[in-house]
Order: structure tokens, then C-alpha cells, then sequence
């Protein structure tokens, strides 16, 4: 008996329904990918099969392993399971890990827990840092000397520590840089097929789940709409959403190229240093260049995209271009007139932002009316500002009754448009759009991407689109500029930059972002 | 519950407080010394003092000046302190956060009830002396919650957005990051206002606060110490109203805390 199976799950959470009949089958040494949008119910499944469920839920159904049901046992049975036989990796590997024990210990407890030694547990920490590709870091180093990447690497020797016969990943490289992204999928495929267990893994991203998952179930609302082997699944798609979810996910905005000549926004040799702490007390304290000499032209109506990994300055550079902090080095204009932190209100007034995170952009205390008013601090509130406050949520497909709603009234989508609408009041020329649509669902985002090339076409606007997104920038913008540590390593046309990169760091930036199998009818 | 008990023995005591503007049972600078120490009975609830005064009108104009004391030193706290925590965090790193922060730690590093004592004896004993001396050290503990809760918010994304709308750091401070903080402030501001009466009380008691005639809780206590073998009444009862005043906040103050915690408020995650 070797079977991994869920059984029809049903789990209510209170009142609400969360999963109904959701049946899955697990064959070791294969992955399954659960793919759905948030709220769809699929962490929901993971944690119900490890049983780490919130207060209040009810489960119905089986989660049969070797032939034995895990949600007949006892809590002291189950933890007794819990890393042994089922195993987890969560999304986040920033909190994942306990920020003050060493990553060797950390290893060795789950060896220790189920009854191993500490030299045992020590032992297998060498070897699973090895097998994690993590070899040459010693087994004494805290979480924050190593990078992401290398964090979610712990994260997975933790969970295969013990050889669980079912490995569960929640959307593990959804944090991850693109590159970094596809080494650690390489691993776990590496892994899953070495070890024999069988791998439920988690995402929202159809693309990942074609390259990685043997076996691909949709879910919606609870429900499994469809589920079998990847190719087939992709060539024939016979359920209506996952046939939604795939096109959304290539969502191509229909938009044309409105770029006039004349620069807007041009960036000279920009360079942003920080000042790092003195290594002793007499030394002279180091500098950290974020942004170094990058210059570039953004045209009038034109949407330029600016692409890189984490930590390569974009955010820097963005708040720079913002005004909010000033440049050790070269200048930055928009229409002529220098972009400082003292620059005049009616300059700033030109241009607008949207962050990316929908739950954080928003006073929580403030209406939306008070929110979208914000930036006329700049330019004095016009005497019409109830019509232009209605004007703006409609053009962004929202009601002008909304207007005294509090923000947590909407949805993640709702409130990316809502911050739209508050980066068009002003009418600005120039709107920078920093990440705003990594953290929105695929058939959200395909709408919020047609919203912005809608309002582009109409008014006139100039896009900065920051994103790690290749596909987003790819579906939006005019021009690419790929950063890398500080510097643009290449510019030119978008079309072209994805048909033939130059730079070596563009081609494995492509080469890294997991695609989806091209249409079929 | 637990914010409910604390707030009926809160309130409980500055109803009588309130009362005794209104209406004592008996006028406490009246002296009866035919009629001291009294049993509690009829004519005196909780009987007499030494001097013949009614224990509870002491007790009830006692509440009266402690909670004075503590709400005004709280509220020196509150208005120097929150304006100076939120400009420093205003300008984090800067020279005038630095200025800010070590002048707190200066007045953090003197042990508070000495340097009370010190202003008092230095400017007489008053109960106007007592709210300065109390106050001053109340301004630290309120510019270290601002800063800290104000320098998390910082980093948020709706105050990028208010720079973006080139608002600057005082009008930032006053519009977003004040509502935010409230709920820490009123935590902070219900344990501050039962140290309060704690320190009020202990000057009082070796008589650097408050001054006869006017009742206070520790002067009650400080006069009843000859007779504690005799009478263990005259002093078991104003330590008990200071004992249930500052469990009362205590508990007010952690119920408020959970109540208002925002890690449990969605709209603020």
C-alpha cells in the first residue's frame, strides 16, 4: 500500500463552506500542482491534510496515507506524523525560519522531535544541507546571513528531513526573484523524484505548474473543476475556468503605441548611495551605491518598463524619480524642471504613483472620499471635487457612491483601482506604477492591465511599470529597461528585448521565467 | 471581562470622586476629636480617623485629588511626549531625533520617585509641585510608544503615497500616523494614569505631595500609622481604595489592549 489520497474533503470553517468533496491522488515520486486564485480553497486543503486548521473548522472526508487515515488520529498521533510522514513549506521563507536559532539546529530539531540524538540530528543537517545544495554554509548560520533563496533551501532540507511520504509546498517561490525561483523548482523536481515521495505543490501560477507538476488540479471556490495529467490537462482544458485562467494569465491589454517624441521624464547619470555603519568605531563608514549612474528618457504616451531582481535599486531609483529622496550624483527632469525633495507642489502634482500592495496603501481609518482627495494637497482643492472625486472611481470602473465606503469595504482588485483613481485626480502626465499588479490574481490583474492601457489610450498618460513580472511588462509597455546591481544593463524595444536579449543577465532572466505551453484550441 | 471589571472599579471610584463635589457625608475640614476613631456603624459607614473626620468622605475627596494629580501628570505626558516621539520619528536618524531620544534617556536614567521627591523639596511640597514631578517622567515612557509605533508606520505604503502628495512630515504625523497610534496611547495612558496614583500616593505619604487639610489617600495612610496597632481600619482602608483604583486600571488597561490590538483589526493587518 503506497497510496497518497485525499477522499472527499469537505471543511467549514463556521458557516462558510470552504472545501466541498475535493478529491485528490498522489503517486510517489510525482507532483501534483494545485493551481487556483486566493480564496479558491487550496492552502485551505494543505492545512486540513497536515491538520493545522484554524479554530472552528469541520472536516469531513479522508486523507488516507499507506492506508491509514490521517483525520481519524489523535493530536499526539498526528504530531507524531506531522514531519515524519507529511511535511510542509510555506510561502514566506522571510518568517519561515526562527530568526534567533541557527539553521543546523533548526534542521536537527524535527531529527531530534522524532526521536533521533543531537549528533544524529547534527548529522543529517550536514548531509541535508549538502543535498539542498547548501554545502558551503556552515550549519551555524542564523537566517539572516543568507539570502532568500537560500532560506527557502533550508526550509526544504527541514521538510525532508525525516523522508515524509507527502511533501506539501505552499506556493513556495512566489517571494522569489525569477532566477532564484527556478533553481529552487529544479530542486524540489530533483528531490521529489530521488526521494519517491509524492509533492502536492500550491501556486496561483499556471506557468509553473506546466514545467514542474506531473499531474495538475484546478480549483475554484472550494471545488476541484478539473484535474489530470499536465499535457493533457493544457491541450485539452475542457473545464470554462480553467480555460478563464489560462487566457488571463497571458492576458495581452489591447493597446498601441502612443509615444510621441518629445521626453517627458529624462534620468542622468543618477546615482543614490546609502551610508553603511562603520565597521569600528574610527573607521570611515562605507557607502552602498543602490543606483549607480543609470540614465534613461521616458517619451510622452509612452510606457516604459523597468525589469530586475530584487534588490537591484528599482525601488530605489522609483523614489528617486518620486522626489522622496534626493541623488548624490546626476539629475533627473521631467519637462526640464529638476525632480528634488523640495520641488514645487504643482511639479509634483504631475506625477502619481500606485504600490503594490492593495491592503497597505490605504489609511485604514480614512473613507475612500478622504483617500482619493489626498494629492489635491498639492494643487488645492478644486471647487468641484465631489464630481471630480466621482469622476475618477467611475473612470476606474468603480461607483462614485463608493466614495464613503472605508477601504476594507473591497476586494485586492477594487482597491488597486481605487489607488489608480487617486494617482489620475491630480490629471498627472506621468504615472509610476511599482509593482501594482504583482499582488492581484491572473483574472484580476488581465482586467486592472486593461484598465491601465484603457486610461493610457484615453488620457494620454505616461506609464513607469516596475515590475519582476516578465509577462506583465511584456503585455504593457513600449520599452524595457532590465537592472541589474545598481546599473541598466539593456534598453531597447519591448518586442525585441523578449525575442533576442543581448545582455547575459536579460537572457537568464528570460530563460528563468516559467512559461505556459502555447494555446491549444 | 476582564476590561469590564476593570472599568467598573475604575469608574466606581471617579463616580465618587465626581460625587464629592456635590456631596460628602460629613465636611472633612471639619474636626470632631470627641467622635475619633469611631467603629464603622450607622452614623459612620466606615467610621472616624484620629482627628474624628468621616473615612468615607476622606476616601471620597481623596479619590478626588489622586485622580487629578495622575490625569493631569498623564496628560503633561501625553501632550510633550506624543508630539516629541512623533517628530522623531518624523525626522528618524536625524540630529534632532538623536537629541530627542538620548535627553529620554537621560530622564528614564534617574530613578523617578527620587527626583520627585528632589523637585518637591526643592519647590515645596504642593500637589501642583507633585503633577510637574510626575509628569516630567511620564514624557519619556509616551515619546518612546510614539516613536516606535509612528516608525513602523513610516515604512507603509498609504504614507508613501501622503509623500507622494508632497505632504510633509508634521501634517503626515498629525493626519496618518496619530489616528494609528490611538489605540497604543490610550493602553499606555490607562497604566500610566495607575502609576500616577501610585506616585501621587507615595509622595503624599512621606508628605511631599498633597497638604492637610485637603485629604489625600497617602496622607491618610502617612496619619495613620501611629494608630495602625489599635485601629489597623484607619490604614487597611485607603491602601485597599489604592490597591482596587490601580487593579481597577490595570485591568482596564490589558482589556483595552486586547481590545484594541490591531494585529486583531483586519483593517489594519
Amino acid at each position: 500500500m503506497t497510496g497518497r489520497e485525499i477522499r472527499d474533503l469537505n471543511l467549514a470553517i463556521g458557516d462558510a463552506p470552504i472545501l466541498r468533496d475535493v478529491s485528490l491522488r498522489l503517486e510517489a515520486g510525482q507532483i501534483l500542482g494545485l493551481v487556483g486564485e486566493s480564496g479558491s480553497g487550496k492552502s485551505m486543503t494543505a492545512l486540513a491534510v497536515m491538520r493545522l486548521l484554524p479554530a472552528g473548522s469541520a472536516v469531513q472526508g479522508a486523507v488516507m496515507l499507506d492506508g491509514e487515515d490521517l483525520t481519524g488520529l489523535t493530536e499526539a498521533r498526528m504530531c507524531d506524523r506531522r514531519g515524519r510522514d507529511v511535511s510542509m513549506i510555506f510561502q514566506e521563507p522571510m518568517t519561515a525560519l526562527n530568526p534567533v536559532q541557527t539553521v543546523g539546529d533548526q534542521i536537527a530539531e524535527t531529527v531530534v522531535i522524532h526521536g533521533g540524538s543531537r549528533a544524529e540530528g547534527q548529522a543529517r543537517a550536514a548531509d541535508l544541507m549538502a543535498r539542498v545544495g547548501l554545502a558551503q554554509i556552515p550549519l551555524d548560520r542564523y537566517p539572516h546571513e543568507l539570502s532568500g533563496g537560500q532560506r527557502q533551501r533550508v526550509c526544504i532540507a527541514l521538510a525532508i528531513a525525516l523522508h515524509p511520504k507527502l511533501l506539501i509546498a505552499d506556493e513556495p517561490t512566489t517571494a522569489l526573484d525569477v532566477t532564484t525561483q527556478a533553481q529552487i523548482l529544479d530542486l524540489l523536481q530533483q528531490i521529489v523524484a530521488e526521494e519517491g515521495m509524492a509533492m502536492l505543490f500550491i501556486t496561483h501560477d499556471l506557468a509553473v505548474v506546466s514545467g514542474l507538476a506531473d499531474q495538475v488540479a484546478v480549483m475554484k471556490r472550494g471545488v476541484v473543476v478539473e484535474q489530470g495529467p499536465t499535457a493533457q490537462l493544457f491541450a485539452r482544458m475542457q473545464h470554462p475556468y480553467t480555460r478563464a485562467l489560462f487566457a488571463a494569465s497571458r492576458h495581452q491589454p489591447p493597446r498601441q503605441t502612443l509615444a510621441k517624441p518629445q521626453p517627458l521624464l529624462t534620468v542622468r547619470e543618477a546615482t543614490r548611495t546609502y551610508r553603511l555603519p562603520r565597521s569600528h568605531l574610527f573607521a570611515a563608514p562605507g557607502a552602498l551605491e543602490a543606483v549607480s549612474r543609470v540614465s534613461f528618457t521616458l517619451h510622452k504616451g509612452e510606457s516604459l518598463g523597468l525589469v530586475g531582481g530584487s534588490g537591484c535599486g528599482k525601488s530605489t531609483l522609483t523614489r528617486a524619480i518620486l522626489g522622496l529622496e534626493p541623488l548624490q550624483g546626476g539629475e533627473i527632469r521631467l519637462d526640464d524642471q529638476l525632480i528634488t525633495p523640495d520641488m514645487s507642489p504643482s511639479l509634483r502634482g504631475r506625477m502619481q504613483v500606485v504600490f503594490q500592495d492593495p491592503y497597505g496603501s490605504f489609511n485604514p481609518r480614512h473613507r475612500v472620499r478622504r483617500i482619493l482627495a489626498e494629492p489635491f494637497h498639492l494643487t488645492g482643492s478644486p471647487p468641484d471635487i465631489d464630481s471630480r472625486i466621482g469622476d475618477a472611481l467611475t473612470s476606474v470602473g468603480l461607483d462614485p457612491t463608493d466614495a464613503d465606503k472605508f477601504p476594507h469595504a473591497f476586494s485586492g482588485g477594487q482597491r488597486q483601482r481605487i489607488a489608480i483613481a487617486r494617482a489620475l485626480i491630480t490629471r498627472p502626465d506621468l504615472i509610476v506604477l511599482d509593482e501594482a499588479v504583482s499582488a492581484l490574481d491572473v483574472s484580476v490583474r488581465a482586467q486592472v492591465l486593461d484598465l491601465l492601457a484603457d486610461l493610457q489610450g484615453r488620457l494620454g498618460l505616461s506609464y513607469l511599470f516596475i515590475s519582476h513580472d516578465l509577462t506583465v511588462v511584456r503585455a504593457i509597455t513600449d520599452r524595457v529597461l532590465v537592472m541589474e546591481a545598481g546599473r541598466i544593463v539593456e534598453e531597447g524595444q519591448t518586442d525585441q528585448i523578449f525575442a533576442q536579449p543581448q545582455h547575459g543577465y536579460t537572457q537568464a532572466l528570460l530563460a528563468a521565467a516559467p512559461k505556459l505551453p502555447e494555446a491549444a484550441a | 471581562m476582564q476590561l469590564w471589571l476593570g472599568a467598573a472599579l475604575t469608574l466606581s471610584v471617579v463616580f465618587a470622586a465626581a460625587l464629592s463635589f456635590l456631596w460628602t457625608p460629613y465636611d472633612v475640614t471639619q474636626l470632631a476629636i470627641a467622635a475619633k476613631l469611631q467603629p464603622p456603624g450607622p452614623d459612620y459607614l466606615l467610621g472616624t480617623d484620629h482627628l474624628g473626620r468621616d473615612m468615607v468622605s476622606m476616601l471620597m475627596v481623596g479619590a478626588r485629588t489622586s485622580i487629578a494629580v495622575a490625569l493631569v501628570a498623564v496628560g503633561i505626558g501625553i501632550l510633550l511626549g506624543v508630539p516629541l516621539g512623533l517628530w522623531a520619528a518624523a525626522t528618524r536618524g536625524s540630529l534632532v531625533d538623536e537629541i530627542v531620544m538620548r535627553g529620554n534617556d537621560v530622564i528614564y536614567a534617574f530613578p523617578s520617585l527620587v527626583i520627585a521627591i528632589l523637585i518637591t523639596a526643592v519647590f515645596g511640597p504642593s500637589a501642583v509641585n507633585a503633577i510637574i514631578a510626575i509628569g516630567i517622567f511620564n514624557i519619556p515612557v509616551f515619546a518612546r510608544v510614539a516613536r516606535g509605533a509612528a516608525l513602523s508606520l513610516w515604512t507603509r505604503e498609504f504614507i508613501l503615497a501622503a509623500r507622494v502628495a508632497g505632504k510633509r512630515g508634521a501634517r503626515i504625523s498629525v493626519e496618518h500616523i496619530l489616528p494609528n497610534i490611538t489605540n497604543l496611547l490610550i493602553v499606555q495612558g490607562t497604566i500610566q494614569f495607575s502609576l500616577g496614583i501610585l506616585a501621587e500616593a507615595g509622595l503624599s505619604y512621606v508628605g511631599l505631595g498633597t497638604q492637610p487639610p485637603t485629604p489625600s489617600w497617602g496622607r491618610m495612610l502617612a496619619d495613620a500609622q501611629t494608630f495602625f496597632y489599635g485601629t489597623p481600619r484607619v490604614a487597611v482602608l485607603p491602601g485597599l481604595t489604592i490597591v482596587l483604583m490601580v487593579l481597577g486600571l490595570n485591568l482596564m488597561g490589558d482589556g483595552l489592549r486586547d481590545a484594541l490590538d490591531p494585529r486583531l483589526r483586519r483593517s489594519v493587518q
